[in-house]
């Protein structure tokens, strides 16, 4: 469960200064290629090894009999109807997911944006929750709010987890922070002095909203439309846990291949639909952005908020906050609930179980509290691989344009290295995860007993994050404080250390939190190379609900709110640490 | 200290700088004026080696500077936004040089000290330059740059971004601070009023050639082209006929100085030159409008069938618009210009 930061902040309000018109900026040099070249060469080579090279020899594994390629069972296995079933199913429950989440979340927007109340700054942060809650924990406290023996089934008898609106309101749960950050983000920065002049010449309310507010805020709903269509497209975890065997999705699909059914063909198959769907959605993203690439004039966002006016939008307000307590604040609530419900009432029956492997029921090996710490190392070990992956593509990325501008084939080849950062979120978790398991095991890269190898699939989602975090910044940076500083005698290393560093601390530690939070909750490569000894979180909240009974059901619910106050206490930590709005709005 | 020898530098097709000759003396304050894009800036950056030159040479105090990079060739530079470090504060910026070449930590507080002193800002070393004015910017940018002590001081639109008052005094101040530390200034910017005010030199430029060079006085005085004395401000310039001490105009015949070059020319009349006085004496005008300049009213003369006219009379004597008026020339205030440059 990722989350691309739509560029709409990266042109700070007034960057339509100096430097806009600057002739001088980014002449080509061919010690910029080079240097560009050397920053690059990690990025590159961690992708291949860890990312292409997996994936395309589980692909190639699938489609290979012998010698010889068999394309022809990429037409039979799209054919067949189960498939093409799962395929519909994908398709339909993302387009409903995604529109479902931005008729809920953008009067979300609104309000967080142009509205001014008490507590605001506890609903900005109880939205981003779920966002960097691991999907695992997600699905369950659903299941604890819809599910059999859920808050609903005690209630009114009502059971909503084998249909298709437990999994519709789960991604809505997921993707509210993501329209409301990246789509309020902006609203926020808008000048309402142009919804004014419209007014004053002679616009009402609504066509001022429509002929002006709209058609800039358009790109920014747009990127996060697609995000959130493209997080529930591979959607896994959510599924996995709600969806039962009536529902599945690709990403679910290729793991049942992969793990269950053990048909690798079928899975390469499936595996290719996949990146193939996420290649669309990704190209129509990287369009969107760039079309928004016009300057738009921004402000400082905490000067367009107002205290709410006239009944309209005290109604507003109080919807939104009633939304976002069902929708949000309830499942986690229940989920803590369930989690010290156990049989002779309230207490710690489940935390203490989960203190030994056979209190715990013979799930585990070893005690599943140990999971905590295993989840603990290993993204501390991923969130520090992604930074120095993600850091040095963003550090080549934000070098200066060449002299021919965007149409030259340097710029080309730096546009599709960022979008090529993109993919290791949208291709199939579960994919990467097997591959590792098949292609990093032998000389002269065995890492089948290595536990570098759960941090480095961990790791691959959080680069993304790290350049999506760091590239505004870095871009932000003033080329001209960096002259300013040469020319007081700074050498250009020195210079980069003095002017850059301090600029881009502060967003490095948010991308870090980031890559953290999301290496914490990975789940769909992890459930394939967490040995069994050395569960992760995750892992063993999904395997503690794949067991019958109470003493599991309760260790899941136990589990899973450790996972969420680990998350939170992270995403706490990274509110405090938020640079400016140039640091990108996740 | 500073001499540029066929400096070039193109943008694409476009020369930014098109071998511009120019020399600054030791202890020199020189003053490149021209209007947006004529390469003022780049002249600076070219110097500072921030723009490689595409052709001729920079030297520093004799030596050829190609190949010497930005910070080892000891020139200041203040930015025309300032480019202070925004995650440092005062002092920070201040000791930022002071820093890069080496000086101890004791001497670098004394020296800020010193030198916020200088620009008169005593004790603001802590503070942060988020909370400057605009006009404390400026002198911390200038103490900045001062403070390793550059052979060459430059100052791209030192003054551009303040409120009028305020340049005023500050320019007064600059000119007193440079003379008392003797340090050498080039400074660009597309104000004459600061340029003159700053100045022992001015040069203007015009696409990326330098189109005039001297003395505030001298370039004031003597406007080497129509270009210049338009940019200057001065409107009433046409194509003229000298034939000795008279001028052919479209404003009839108006007299020019004794010695004054013959032949076709453009023709400069200050607003000075010309005098208004009753309607049937000197060329018949009527007064289109006029604009008040405190000590003076700028008059706008309409001719009939001839170019606009400006003029200039006392605040006690303007006439009232509409008024029909006569327009006398005196020729202390004519200037011949050299001929065959557009403008």
């Amino acid at each position: 469960m990722v989350l691309a930061r739509p560029e709409v902040a990266e042109a700070p309000a007034g960057d339509a200064g100096p430097r806009g018109r600057n002739p001088w900026r980014g002449k080509a040099s061919p010690r910029g290629a080079a240097v560009r070249a050397a920053l690059l060469a990690l990025p590159v080579a961690f992708f291949t090894l860890f990312f292409a090279y997996p994936v395309l020899s589980i692909v190639g594994r699938g489609l290979r009999v012998g010698d010889s390629w068999h394309l022809g069972r990429i037409a039979e296995v799209a054919g067949r109807s189960d498939i093409l079933g799962v395929l519909w199913f994908t398709l339909w429950q993302a387009l409903a997911s995604t529109l479902l989440t931005l008729l809920i979340a953008l009067p979300g927007a609104y309000v967080l944006a142009r509205l001014d109340f008490p507590g605001k700054q506890l609903l900005r942060a109880v939205v981003t929750v779920p966002f960097v809650l691991p999907t695992v924990v997600a699905g369950t406290a659903f299941l604890a709010l819809l599910g059999r023996g859920g808050l609903l089934d005690a209630l009114w008898g009502v059971r909503l987890d084998t249909t298709v609106w437990a999994i519709l309101l789960a991604h809505v749960f997921f993707n509210y922070a993501v329209v409301v950050r990246t789509v309020g983000g902006l609203w926020a920065q808008l000048d309402p002095r142009q919804e004014e002049a419209a007014r004053v010449l002679g616009a009402g309310r609504l066509t001022a909203w429509r002929r002006v507010t709209l058609p800039a805020l358009a790109p920014a709903v747009a990127a996060a439309a697609l995000m959130v269509f493209l997080f529930t497209f591979t959607s896994f975890g959510v599924v996995q846990i709600l969806g039962g065997p009536a529902y599945s999705t690709l990403e679910v699909e290729i793991y049942r291949q992969t793990a269950q059914v053990l048909d690798l063909s079928t899975a390469a198959v499936l595996t290719l639909v996949q990146f193939a769907a996420v290649g669309a959605i990704l190209a129509v993203h990287a369009r969107t952005v760039r079309r928004r690439e016009t300057a738009l004039r921004l402000v400082d966002p905490s000067h367009t908020a107002h205290r709410p006016r006239g009944a309209a939008q005290r109604a507003l307000l109080g919807s939104v906050l009633a939304t976002v307590g069902l929708l949000i604040a309830a499942p986690l609530a229940v989920l803590v609930q369930r989690s010290f419900d156990g049989p002779g009432g309230y207490g710690l029956v489940y935390y203490r179980a989960l203190q030994s492997a056979e209190a715990s029921g013979g799930t585990f090996l070893v005690p599943p509290l140990q999971a905590v710490w295993n989840s603990l190392q290993y993204a501390l070990a991923a969130t520090a691989i992604a930074l120095l992956v993600g850091s040095l593509a963003a550090a080549a990325l934000a070098l200066p344009r060449t002299a021919s501008g965007k149409a030259s084939a340097a710029g080309r080849v730096v546009r599709g290295f960022d979008a090529l950062l993109m993919l290791p979120l949208g291709v199939s978790a579960v994919t990467v995860g097997f591959g590792f398991l098949i292609t990093l095991d032998e000389p002269p890269l065995d890492l089948r007993t290595s536990w570098i190898l759960v941090p480095l699939a961990q790791a691959l989602v959080g680069v993304p994050f790290v350049v999506r975090t760091m590239l505004p910044v870095l871009r932000a940076v003033d080329a001209r404080l960096r002259e300013a500083a040469a020319v007081l005698g700074a050498s250009p290393l020195r210079a980069w250390r003095e002017v850059d560093l301090p600029l881009v601390r502060r967003a490095l530690l948010v991308a870090a939190g980031f890559a953290f939070a999301v290496s914490l909750g990975e789940f769909g490569a992890t459930v394939f190379i967490a040995r069994p000894d050395n569960p992760t979180l995750p892992v063993a909240v999904a395997r503690l609900l794949g067991r019958p009974g109470e003493l599991n059901y309760g260790q899941a619910m136990a589990l899973s709110t450790i996972l969420m106050l680990v998350c939170a206490a992270a995403l706490l930590l990274l509110d405090r640490l938020r640079p400016d709005r140039s640091a990108g709005e996740f | 200290m500073l001499v540029l020898e066929g400096a070039t530098v193109r943008f694409g097709r476009r020369a930014a700088l098109d071998a511009v000759d120019l020399e600054v003396a030791d202890h020199e304050l020189v003053c490149v004026l021209g209007p947006s894009g004529s390469g003022k800036s780049t002249l600076l950056r070219a110097v500072a080696g921030l723009q490689p030159l595409d052709g001729g040479r920079v030297l520093l105090g004799g030596a050829d500077q190609a190949g010497v990079p930005v910070h080892r060739r000891g020139v200041g530079l203040m930015f025309q936004d300032h480019q202070l470090f925004p995650q440092r504060d005062v002092g920070g910026n201040v000791a930022f040089g002071l820093r890069m070449h080496g000086v101890p930590k004791g001497e670098r507080r004394l020296r800020v000290e010193e030198l916020l002193e200088l620009v008169g800002l005593p004790g603001a070393a802590r503070r942060a330059v988020g909370e400057l004015s605009g006009g404390e910017q400026q002198r911390v940018a200038l103490a900045r740059a001062l403070a390793p002590r550059p052979r060459l001081l430059m100052l791209d639109e030192p003054l551009g971004q303040l409120d009028r008052t305020l340049r005023e005094r500050l320019v007064v101040e600059l000119r007193a601070v440079f003379r008392r530390l003797g340090t050498t200034v080039l400074a660009v910017t597309h104000d004459q009023g600061e340029a003159f005010a700053l100045a022992d030199r001015v040069v203007v430029m015009r696409d990326g050639r330098v189109a005039q060079s001297g003395t505030p006085r001298d370039v004031w005085q003597r406007p080497a082209s129509e270009f210049v004395a338009r940019f200057l401000g001065f409107a009433n310039v046409v194509p003229a006929t000298v034939t000795g001490g008279t001028a052919a105009t479209p404003w009839g015949g108006v007299p020019v100085p004794a010695g004054s070059p013959q032949g076709a020319c453009r023709l400069l009349v200050r607003p000075s030159a010309v005098r208004i006085g009753p309607s049937c004496a000197g060329l018949p005008c009527v007064v289109e409008s006029l604009t008040f300049r405190g000590h003076h009213v700028a008059v706008r003369l309409r001719p009939h069938g001839a170019p606009p006219l400006e003029a200039e009379c006392g605040v006690g004597d303007a006439p009232e618009p509409g008024a029909e008026v006569g327009a006398v020339f005196a020729a202390g205030d004519v200037v011949v210009l050299r001929p065959g440059d557009g403008g």
